[in-house]
């Protein structure tokens, strides 16, 4: 019992935390939302991070022994491939995955 | 009558756009969820807490970081920090929202209280239907990553170790949703500079600051990106 209260505490102070990073700027900065300054970052900062995050989800691939990555690249290539011929999402999605999948669990570049 | 209806027809087409652009966070959010579950039952707490922490916690990374400190008991107050310093990175998504977000009351609350990483890849590459409340559309995005996520956690806490199958690698679904998103704000803004300069902090933060990689990045990038304004916006 003791031990539930423990980690209900440990959600609750959780909980909190998070809401508080996400919620900081919107406080911190409240009625800044038409900024000029605002809109130039609402704009530029999303690229910078989904570059960040395509480089961050790739951060445990070791480069530097075989397979040197041969799975997430070739993976990461038929994404671009795909998306950039057919402009389906879903469709560039999956099919990488599909191959990720295979690659990984029948061991192609094992 | 008609107004009803129309109104009706078009926050369903407002659902489905934001069903289909959220389904490669499914396949993200389902099996890491599990992953998740399945370490969080080893704990033997409960799995309904594990359904809980997906609920009220909502953050892929902390969550589990705190299977660890729940293992190790940690105290409140350790939790408290590490959660903070962990998802601190979450602020600047929120900076670069200041002018999306216009939602008001309990809707902007969920909105803010949902934001995480692919909830804001999603939010800042897609559109809603044409006419539609973008405000609603954001507000379907995120209900539907925080449903996955909740389903993940809970059947990994559920089945525990006994699941079947092998679903190794799908979470890959989430690399290559931050691929097409990056092309399609390669799209729509083509101007090189904030890709540059967020390729260049990121491989740096990796080999310097490995652990940290992803809060040293996007602070660095901001950070560089308000002080190369008149640059970025030269080469627009």
């Amino acid at each position: 019992m003791n031990d539930n209260i423990y980690l209900l505490s440990i959600i609750a102070v959780m909980t909190v935390a998070t809401f508080a990073t996400r919620a900081f700027p919107f406080v911190a900065l409240k009625g800044k939302g038409g900024h000029p300054l605002m809109d130039y970052i609402g704009r530029y900062m999303p690229p910078a991070v989904m570059t960040i995050l395509v480089l961050y989800s790739m951060k445990n691939v070791d480069i530097f022994n075989a397979p040197f990555g041969a799975n997430e690249f070739i993976a990461l290539g038929i994404t671009t491939a795909v998306h950039l011929w057919k402009e389906n999402s879903l469709l560039s999605i999956f099919s990488a995955t599909a191959f990720y999948m295979a690659a990984l669990q029948y061991g192609l570049f094992a | 009558m008609k107004l009803l209806w129309s109104n009706k027809n078009m926050n369903t087409q407002t659902t489905k756009y934001a069903f289909e652009a959220s389904l490669p966070v499914m396949f993200g959010y389902v099996p890491l969820g599990m992953a998740f579950g399945v370490l969080f039952q080893d704990l033997g707490y409960g799995w309904y807490f594990a359904t809980m922490m997906g609920i009220f916690v909502f953050a892929g990374a902390a969550q589990f970081m705190a299977v660890g400190l729940l293992a190790a008991h940690a105290g409140l107050l350790e939790v408290a920090v590490s959660t903070l310093v962990l998802n601190s990175r979450h602020m600047f998504f929120g900076l670069s929202l200041l002018t999306r977000y216009h939602a008001v009351g309990l809707k902007k609350f969920y909105l803010i209280f949902g934001l995480t990483d692919e909830t804001y890849s999603l939010i800042t590459a897609s559109h809603p239907p044409p006419g539609e409340d973008e405000q609603n559309y954001y507000f379907y995005l995120t209900a539907l990553n925080h449903f996955y996520w909740v389903v993940g956690c809970t059947l990994g806490a559920l089945l525990g170790a006994s699941v079947e199958f092998d679903s190794r690698g799908m979470d890959f679904a989430l690399t290559a949703l931050f691929m097409v998103l990056l092309i399609e704000q390669w799209k729509k803004i083509k101007n090189p500079t904030p890709f540059i300069i967020a390729f260049g902090c990121a491989v740096g933060a990796m080999w310097f600051f490995p652990d940290k990689m992803l809060l040293v990045a996007i602070a660095l990038s901001t950070a560089i990106l308000f002080g190369l304004k008149p640059v970025v916006d030269k080469n627009k």
